[in-house]
């Protein structure tokens, strides 16, 4: 008896082995365990077993039992579960076709520059200031140590509204109208909108500039190297070499130019830089005491430095850009890339 | 300024490479633009010596020569007319190659071989002179390459002088720097003046009337001059210099300009009528031709070089035509003055008269070197010209041009400045190095007298910039200053601004800079009404071009402008945005013109370019969704969107002013067709313009405040209302909300209608209304009643009749 119920065991795990539909599995459970099954069948002649072999067999017999109805409702749920799979799979979409959604828009790369780099002095505790595009004479020039008929005007070529009302060259105005409202020390940035009388490749008559003015006591010219050296490195990144040399402005005494090893060939010299293999990046200077004269600081006791820079022209370098008068041409093909 | 190194090398014995010192110059602040190489632009060409000349037997206008180049005799056909036999002559040979790219070969003209080209000045680009055969000095060896011969090669760099360092305008000055740089030795050109004849003060007077405007003014006479081209060597250093030569007296007066700064003129005293010279300022209105040709009518105040009876130069800026050096000038004088910069410069700006005399008087020249330059000036052009340097000179000088003296100069404030200790005996010695007397005066302290020629030099600042420049920039090590700020008001606008920006990009608009100025045509573009402010702009006196000249009123055009520039690329579906300044005139009388923030927008063609949505366009609402979507992120819950005295640009029907709190902040609406024909954009677009000033104000103080979630159910009622066709969807729910009925929660519009069911000029407007009590689940019962109550009075309110 227990030779055949190890046969019957052989043929039923075969048979399981070759089926694959829910209906072979039902019928397979039916021939097997049905009430006229094969085992049940067994276990019905179970008075041929000998008085010895009896609890063996019926353990043998339960075994088989339960292993084949295990076998087989895995076997169904696997089954199942596969069913169901299909059906979704048969909802299959090309997910390789564009989302729907409100596609965003760009910022303009220059703002996206005078964000970058208010935020590198935010962090440095410059806080943002602001003034008049629209600028009088004495802030522009004269309070800045440029008086009339000065040589230094051929420097920025000047868009008139009066004789004395200019549009604003440079953002500088903006440091002498703050220093004569607030007492040092002061740290401030003021980005904006300048107007010079150019129009070529290199120039637009009116584009962007920050500039920057820190005044304390004891404020020096390895401050004003230390301040903007840190502020290249984040823009340009930390390997950038950098120089400062000797330069004029009317209302820094001494003055520096600060240059950046090119970006563009790393100093071996190509067209960007114009062989030089330094490319002009900021002015900078210690405020002279004319100008601390004119919004009556004491020069002896407070020093301070300014700087500035064109956003234009690190936009430029930053995203390899070599015509400044497509960020004013607003061509959509330019500003998605930004 | 071009330096030519030939040149410098006359005056400092530099051996550095051309690289080196502009890299030496350029960290000393005299920065070098460019690095420029003086090639000749032929080969083959030697020097070569006419033995004979014979005219041409079948040809008048060409000469048969035989030229030998030492070794060897040349049949050479020629066509020039200044050539005779003994002259040394450039020889192109057979194979020589010459400018224009042009090989020379033998050839046969009119029957008579000739075996090379006699050459111009023109013809090697040398010089300009094109009128005959270039004559050679007759020491120069035979058969050695021309280029050789006359030293043609040179580096020249462009140094950019700043305005400041009028000193630097000269290759003296230059060479100084050199000199200070390098710790190479100067040597200045010696200046031994050869006088002989009549003394100046026989022949001449100079009488200055203005001596504000010419403090100084220095003259020689030269007789006896020849006139005629300059020998080679100054032509060649004219040419590096970037000047035409002219002739052997004008010439000099350039070449002591450009070696020592000093603008000078060279008159012919046959025209000075009197024989005298007067310097005044100018009439109103005097005319006065100069010598370039030009007639110019003369503002007052210009100064003037006139002789006893007219003008004959405007002072520091170009002579006259009147009295310009000729052909056959024989008696010169010679100017040297010292000119007021500030009257040169606004003279010379007014004239538009950009000279190089006027661009050295205007950054101040050296009072003390104008007698030098005087000299040197007259000793060449004596040994240039042949002829004698009359006894004496000229040297009116009324007005003594101050020069610094004495400028203290603290040890410890060059610390302070820069930040390090540098040595008392390097500061002296960087001083003395550029010709500073320095004188101490007590400890750490010091008296520094400047040289004359550095004019820029009068403060303590300026001193301590010389010693940090020539100790070098990069010898500061790098500090960071301590923290300690004052706290700053911060702007809000700014904030607004970046949360604006952050809302739009998101809503899909790009953003766009245009700029703040454009054509005054706008006004009429934008059909703006007569009594509109923004017709009247502010307007640039000179700008780039007319429609250049207007500063924008409105952000408007410039979007519309960008939406056409768009739709010529083919970019037809647009979300722009701009935040910028508006420019307005003011009606009090104050200095500065009004500058108003905005932001403004504009749509236009499909909603999306994906094909999800192809087909549908933008429209007025899907604007004003997106300036919703502001005001909801900005708290402002009051805004108001009123149709009538809509913009004119826009469209009377699909337009609104947009007001808060009874003020006009903006406008949203389509934009009128007229307009869009005018500036020739095909597709319906629209526009809002909000100014930031106002809606930053509104901002100010707005508070959160959490509102507590309600823990029992609203209870929601429909009801469509039938209305005209021109009651607007506001009124209703003003109506509504009017009647303060507590339990409603919320009232909103949930479709509008019109079709054929409905009579003519009506809409169906339906309204879903939400009732909540705070503090239980409200019944049927209870919301009924409350909701007929309101459906009852509105309709008695409006007329409406409910749609069933």
């Amino acid at each position: 008896m227990i030779s055949e119920l190890q046969q019957l065991e052989k043929d039923a795990l075969a048979e399981l082995e070759t089926a694959t539909t829910e209906d072979q599995f039902s019928e397979i459970r039916i021939k097997y365990l049905g009430r006229k099954g094969l085992l049940t069948g067994l276990l019905r002649n179970i008075a041929k077993v000998s008085e010895a072999e009896k609890p063996l067999f019926g353990k043998l017999c339960n075994e088989l039992k339960n292993l084949l109805n295990g076998k087989i409702d895995e076997a169904l749920n696997r089954q199942a579960a596969k069913n169901k799979e299909d059906v979704l799979l048969k909802e299959k979409i090309d997910v390789t076709l564009p989302g729907v959604a409100v596609k965003c828009g760009r910022i303009h790369p220059v703002i996206q520059v005078r964000r970058e780099i208010c935020s590198i002095f935010a962090s440095f505790g410059f806080s943002v200031v602001e003034g008049p595009e629209i600028e009088l004479d004495y802030y522009n020039f004269e309070a800045l140590n440029i008086p009339k008929d000065h040589p230094a005007r051929d420097m920025q070529d000047t868009f008139y509204i009066e004789d004395n009302v200019v549009l604003r060259t440079h953002t500088s105005p903006v440091q002498v109208r703050v220093m004569e409202k607030i007492s040092p020390p002061l740290r401030i940035l003021s980005p904006g909108k300048v107007y010079r009388r150019d129009s070529d490749v290199s120039h637009t008559p009116m584009f962007h500039q920050i500039e920057g003015l820190l005044v304390d006591r004891g404020v020096s010219f390895g401050d004003l190297k230390g301040i903007l050296t840190a502020f290249l490195k984040k823009i340009f990144g930390g390997g950038t070499t950098l120089r400062f040399r000797p330069s004029f402005f009317p209302f820094t005494e001494p003055s520096a130019e600060v240059d950046i090893r090119c970006v563009m060939c790393g100093g071996r010299g190509c067209r960007v830089c114009g062989q030089s293999g330094w490319l002009e990046i900021l002015g900078s200077g210690m405020v002279d005491p004319a100008v601390f004269k004119n919004v009556n600081y004491d020069f002896e006791e407070f020093s301070g430095f300014a700087f500035g820079l064109g956003l234009e022209r690190i936009a430029m370098l930053k995203y390899g850009i070599s015509d400044i008068r497509l960020f004013f041409e607003n061509d959509s093909r330019f500003l998605k890339q930004f | 300024m071009l330096v030519s190194l030939k040149w410098l090398k006359d005056y400092v014995d530099i051996e550095l490479t051309a690289d080196e010192l502009a890299h030496r110059l350029t960290m000393a602040g005299l920065e070098v633009d460019e690095i420029k190489t003086i090639r000749p632009q032929f080969a083959g060409v030697v020097v070569a010596k006419i033995l004979s000349v014979k005219p041409h037997p079948s040809a008048d206008r060409l000469s048969l020569c035989d030229v030998s180049d030492g070794t060897q005799t040349y049949p050479v056909v020629c066509g020039a007319k200044n050539i005779a036999s003994g002259n040394i002559v450039p020889l192109a040979k057979v194979g020589a190659l010459i400018p224009g790219g042009y090989t020379i070969k033998s050839s046969v003209l009119r029957g008579e071989k000739s075996d090379g080209m006699l050459c111009s000045e023109a013809e090697l680009e040398i010089g300009d002179d094109e009128s005959g055969i270039m004559h050679l000095p007759a020491d120069l060896p035979l058969g050695s390459p021309l280029e050789t011969a006359l030293n043609i090669e040179d580096t020249v760099l462009d140094v950019n002088v700043t305005p400041n360092r009028s000193d630097c305008l000269s290759m003296i000055g230059i060479a100084r720097e050199v000199a200070a740089i390098t710790g190479l030795k100067m040597k200045r050109p010696a200046v031994r003046i050869k006088e002989s004849g009549e003394d100046i003060h026989s022949l001449t007077s100079v009488k200055i009337i203005d001596s504000d405007l010419c403090p100084r003014y220095t003259a020689r006479i030269i007789k006896n001059v020849k006139i005629g081209p300059s020998p080679v060597w100054i032509k060649a250093r004219l040419e590096a210099a970037g000047l035409r030569a002219i002739n052997n007296i004008v010439d000099v007066t350039n070449f002591v300009m450009l070696e020592m700064g000093q603008p000078l003129h060279a008159f012919d005293f046959r025209f000075l009528e009197e024989g005298r010279i007067v310097v005044r300022k100018s009439r109103e209105n005097e005319e006065f031709i100069s010598l370039d040709e030009k007639k110019h009518i003369l503002p007052a105040d210009t100064l003037l070089i006139c002789d006893g009876v007219k003008p004959v130069a405007i002072g520091g800026i170009m002579g006259g035509l009147n009295s310009e050096v000729k052909e056959d000038t024989q008696v010169v004088l010679l100017e040297s003055a010292y000119f007021n910069p500030s009257s040169i410069r606004r003279s010379a700006r007014r004239l538009a008269m950009p000279t190089d005399a006027a661009f050295r008087f205007e950054r101040g020249i050296d009072p003390e070197g104008v007698v030098n330059a005087l000299n040197r000036a007259a000793q060449l052009i004596a040994e240039l010209s042949g002829g004698y340097v009359c006894k004496n000179h000229i040297d009116e000088y009324p007005r003594k041009v101050s020069s610094a003296q004495n400028i203290p100069l603290r040890l410890d404030r060059i610390r302070q400045v820069i930040g390090i200790e540098i040595k008392a005996k390097d500061v002296t010695g960087i001083l003395r190095g550029i010709g500073m007397v320095v004188k101490q005066e007590g400890r750490g302290r010091y008296l520094v007298t400047p040289p004359t020629c550095r004019v820029d030099i009068t403060r303590e600042i300026d001193l301590i910039e010389e010693v940090i420049r020539l100790y070098g920039y990069d010898r500061v090590p790098v500090t960071l200053p301590a923290v300690n700020v004052t706290e700053m008001d911060v702007i809000p606008r700014l904030d607004l601004e970046e949360r604006i920006r952050q809302l739009l990009i998101g809503s899909g608009y790009t953003e766009i800079v245009n700029y703040s100025f454009g054509n005054p045509l706008v006004a009429d573009i934008l059909c703006l009404s007569e009594n509109d402010e923004r017709r009247n702009p502010v307007r640039i006196k000179n700008p780039l071009g007319e429609d250049l000249s207007a500063m924008r009123a409105t952000l408007i055009h410039g979007l519309l402008e960008t939406a056409k520039r768009n739709a010529n690329n083919g970019s037809f579906d647009l979300k722009i945005f701009e935040i910028g300044r508006i420019f307005l005139n003011r009606k009090k009388v104050e200095p500065l013109p009004e500058e108003k923030n905005m932001v403004a927008g504009l749509l236009t063609g499909k909603i999306t370019d994906d094909f999800w949505n192809s087909g549908k366009t933008v429209d007025f609402y899907a604007l004003k969704g997106s300036l919703e979507n502001i005001f909801v992120d900005l708290k402002i819950n009051n805004c108001r969107y009123i149709s009538t005295d809509v913009e004119s640009f826009l469209h009377p029907g699909k337009s609104c002013r947009i007001l808060l709190d009874d003020r006009q902040i903006g406008f949203l609406g389509e934009v009128h067709p007229d307009v869009l024909e005018k500036i020739t954009l095909k597709n319906a677009a629209y526009v809002f313009e909000i100014n930031l000033d106002i809606l930053v104000a509104a901002c100010a103080g707005k508070k959160i405040y959490y509102q507590e979630i309600s823990k029992f159910p609203a209870v929601t009622r429909d009801a469509a209302f039938v209305i005209p066709h021109t009651m607007e969807a506001d009124k209703m729910l003003n109506i509504v909300w009017e009647q303060k009925e507590d339990l409603l929660e919320n009232v909103s519009i949930f479709d509008v209608y019109s079709g054929k069911e409905f009579s003519e000029g009506t809409k169906s407007l339906g309204l879903r209304f939400s009732y909540r009590a705070p503090d239980k689940t409200l019944t049927d019962l209870e919301a009924n009643t409350v909701h007929d109550r309101i459906v009852q009075k509105t309709v008695a309110l409006t007329g409406a009749k409910i749609r069933s």
